[in-house]
């Protein structure tokens, strides 16, 4: 009965959808206000009908109903409760279940956070979300119903989720991924709805910047749990691949981050303005591509859903619709004309084109890298894979070349700055960089060409970051007072770089330092790797709720103190009979220590092992999660706080702008 | 008006993106072109893994057997390697192809995570896979006894493939042999 009720409400969530696609479009067009008020009801609805069915098919699962489908592949009775609850997105038709559940809350956060938005203004985004709400709803009830029976002959037990998705990561690394994807969704409709109402303005761009710096913080998350999930659940250490349906999640946030930055040239200086709407259409076009490519089949991936041609026709006529459909409105309502208002060449504006530029380019790579194998197939000139060294050599000078550069743009002023001042300001904090970048990589031996380089462009933003703090702090009366005047939006940008920076350390460092043996112990052997040393004690077996496992217990000691005990497992998963591999980790904030047991050799209780010592490996996902507060910081800028409050005055402002 | 026209191009790109898009779900990236399904074990002769001796398409054709492509550096190649080592344990005959490799490091892997190939074929510079039209580690062929290429898996077999779709072709494959 339960998965029924789902059913039903998904239908009515689809049609509330439609009409929330139709109505206030139309009434926006009709400039009839009556339509248009129906707008934030019929968001709402949506929210209340897909979360009601979210709940019904949670139900089905929490309460091993294997006589629903999704249930009977994915779950098993002897599953930990709370991976059962996961289990509802760690299958295709759940996912995309959790895919609308997430657009719905999206939409419904607009329809009750924007009182300041013009009816005119918010009807049109409304609709276009509705619209996208009517694609994916529709491709769930007609391809992919997650409430599908199995009857007759319900199954006894299920097959059990994959025990790769059982891991705390995966609960929430999906939600927070669709989160930032979908949260590209509501720059989008504000494109839209500005290349409708055909007045490209400074509004728009303060509208969508809130919006889209979170979707944009969301999808950092996204990605850095994705990361660190691959780095401790796959066994061998590895923390990024290259992979499809990786690149999927990393092309939107590539051109999120372009499009944040444009948006705030387009607020502050009404410029890029038909740039900044085709960077908000190619952001979520990209979010509808990854959705694509990992749900159609047409590349193989290590982690790609089980896949359907018949599916991958419905999202590509999807895709076509939206994308073809906006580029084509782009195309006819973009204004063409260059504005007015100019720059010079030493000027801020230069300096966020040079990082559009960088992250354009390097999302087009990351395309093109993904999509070769494909293009190739399809021009049948045979079959290619493209792995890690493509990516590399293009990623890695593209994000070397763009640093120098970040380093001034948080310094540097609107319109028109100098070049001396420029040298005078940041003739020290260059200077103090350098000298960071050849000293700090001494600490580790051997001395490292490519750390010393990481280092000195990263102390270059720090550094830069902090004689601007400065500047901008040194005239108040006491420091206090001074960080008081800065805004949250200042406080955003300084943590997102900050991050950035502890990224490119972390990832460089780990990269060129990790040390890895691969080695044959037995109990009672001990190896050490730079300087800890690894004492392998014993080998038991325990047993889990829904598997078993060997577990080979290791003492780590430095210097005569036993600093960590570490316990990795093999599992073998009772349902599937799945063998995995549970690396045990000591975590630190400049080294991790990390054990994972390979196969038993021979009958005398020997194992191979697998014993990393991997340096500041921790910098890159900290980097992330700073990027990420950094993000959700800039919301609670005074500027978006007051329009709440004025909302009142912005409504009379905005009837005279919808005249 | 060609300022205009300017604002189509992203337009006219991405009409032929969703071209090739269309195109590629036609294809399938896992399917053998169709050319080497049922068609003999291309000819061969490579050293064996860690010595010069040769191998070649005689010295492992005669029995149903798999051919695995693998190598070090294949990230997949790790997680689908236990489950190989279990089929050898339960008597699977199979052949490795060891692929655009480093012999030193191949052969470090398999003294550490054991070695489930009946002998591995050194493919370093890619020639016979590309006669096999491998298109990326790890993949496994399944050659019949009289050395006729009969299916191919790209990606990583673990008990699901195996018991959907491996093991049926290969017992079916075996008892033809025997009842020859």
């Amino acid at each position: 009965m339960i998965p029924e009720v789902g059913h039903f409400a998904l239908i009515i969530a689809f049609c509330l959808a439609l009409l929330l696609a139709l109505v206030p479009t139309w009434g926006a067009w009709r400039r009839n206000v009556a339509a248009m008020s129906l707008a934030p009801g019929l968001a709402v609805g949506m929210l209340v009908f897909v979360t009601t069915s979210f709940i019904c098919l949670a139900a089905a699962f929490l309460q091993d109903d294997f006589s629903v489908k999704v249930v009977a592949s994915n779950s098993n009775s002897l599953l930990p409760p709370i991976y059962k609850f996961s289990a509802l997105w760690g299958n295709h038709e759940g996912s995309l279940l959790l895919w609308a559940l997430i657009l719905a809350l999206w939409t419904a956060a607009v329809a009750l956070l924007s009182p300041q938005l013009p009816l005119l203004v918010l009807s049109r985004v409304l609709g276009v979300m509705g619209a996208i709400g009517v694609g994916f709803l529709s491709f769930s009830l007609l391809t992919s119903n997650p409430f599908e029976r199995l009857l007759p002959g319900i199954p006894a037990d299920g097959n059990d989720l994959n025990p790769l998705l059982q891991d705390p990561g995966l609960i929430i690394h999906p939600p927070l991924l669709y989160m930032g994807y979908v949260g590209f969704s509501v720059a989008f409709a504000f494109a839209i709805a500005a290349l409708l109402g055909g007045r490209l303005d400074a509004s728009w761009a303060r509208w969508s910047r809130p919006w889209t710096n979170v979707a944009w913080a969301f999808l950092s998350l996204g990605i850095m749990l994705g990361s660190w999930w691959a780095y401790y659940e796959l066994g061998w250490g590895g923390w990024w691949f290259w992979d499809p349906v990786e690149n999927a999640s990393f092309m939107p946030w590539l051109a999120g981050t372009a499009l944040l930055h444009s948006l705030a040239v387009t607020e502050k200086r009404g410029l890029f303005k038909s740039w900044t709407v085709l960077l908000a259409i190619f952001a979520f076009s990209l979010s509808l591509l990854g959705t694509f490519l990992v749900r159609s089949g047409v590349l193989t991936s290590v982690h790609a859903f089980a896949t359907d041609p018949a599916r991958g026709m419905f999202i590509l006529v999807f895709l076509a619709l939206v994308v073809g459909g906006s580029l084509t409105l782009y195309a006819l309502r973009a204004p063409a004309v260059s504005s007015r208002v100019s720059f010079g060449w030493i000027s801020r504006e230069s300096l966020l084109l040079v990082n559009n530029v960088a992250f354009l380019v390097a999302s087009l790579t990351v395309l093109f890298g993904t999509l070769f194998p494909l293009i190739m197939d399809a021009l049948g000139a045979g079959k290619y894979s493209v792995g890690p060294p493509y990516f590399n050599a293009v990623f890695v000078p593209l994000m070397a070349l763009l640093m120098p550069f970040m380093g001034i743009a948080p310094f540097s002023r609107w319109k028109s700055d100098s070049a001396a001042r420029w040298r005078s300001e940041l003739a020290v904090p260059a200077a103090a960089a350098l000298l960071c970048g050849v000293t700090l990589p001494l600490l580790h031996a051997p001395y490292n060409l490519w750390v010393a380089l990481a280092v000195l462009l990263s102390a270059w933003l720090v550094l830069g970051l902090a004689r601007d703090l400065w500047r901008k702090v040194r005239g108040a009366s006491s420091l206090r007072q001074g960080m008081r005047r800065l805004t949250p939006s200042y406080w955003g940008m300084v943590l997102a770089h900050l991050g950035f920076a502890a990224c490119v350390v972390g990832v460089v460092a780990t990269s060129q330092y990790s040390i890895e043996h691969d080695l044959k112990m037995g109990p009672g052997d001990s190896e050490v790797l730079s300087g800890y040393e690894f004492r392998f004690n014993e080998v038991a077996a325990v047993r889990g709720p829904n598997y078993v496992a060997d577990e080979a217990r290791f003492e780590v000691w430095r210097d005569g103190k036993r600093i960590a005990l570490l316990a990795p497992q093999k599992r073998r998963y009772l349902a599937s009979g799945q063998v995995m591999t549970e690396a045990a980790i000591d975590a630190g904030l400049f080294r991790d220590l990390y054990v994972a047991m390979g196969e038993p050799i021979g009958d005398s209780g020997d194992w191979a092992m697998r014993l990393h010592y991997k340096p500041m490996v921790r910098w890159m996902w900290l980097g992330a999660i700073f990027m990420a507060v950094g993000g959700f910081a800039t919301v609670f800028d005074r500027r978006y706080r007051r329009q709440r409050s004025g909302a009142r005055a912005a409504a009379a402002r905005g009837a005279q702008y919808a005249g | 008006m060609p300022a205009r026209l300017k604002l189509f191009l992203p337009l006219v790109l991405f009409a032929l993106l969703a071209l090739f898009l269309f195109r590629g779900l036609g294809l399938d990236p896992r399917e053998l072109p169709s050319a080497l399904i049922d068609r003999p074990l291309p000819e061969f002769s490579l050293p064996r893994l860690g010595e010069e001796e040769p191998v070649s398409r005689a010295d492992v054709v005669g029995r149903t057997a798999f051919f695995n492509v693998w190598a070090t550096w294949c990230v997949s190649c790790r997680v689908e390697h236990p489950f190989l080592q279990q089929l050898a344990e339960r008597g699977v005959p199979i052949y490795g192809v060891n692929y655009k490799d480093d012999d030193v490091a191949a052969e470090r892997w398999l003294d550490q995570l054991g070695d489930p190939y009946l002998l591995n074929i050194a493919d370093r510079q890619g020639s016979f896979g590309l006669d096999l039209g491998v298109y990326g580690a790890p993949e496994t062929y399944l050659v019949d006894a009289g050395g006729v290429i009969r299916y191919r898996h790209v990606g990583v077999v673990d008990e699901r493939v195996w018991q959907e779709t491996l093991q049926p072709l290969y017992e079916e494959l075996v008892s033809a042999e025997e009842t020859r």
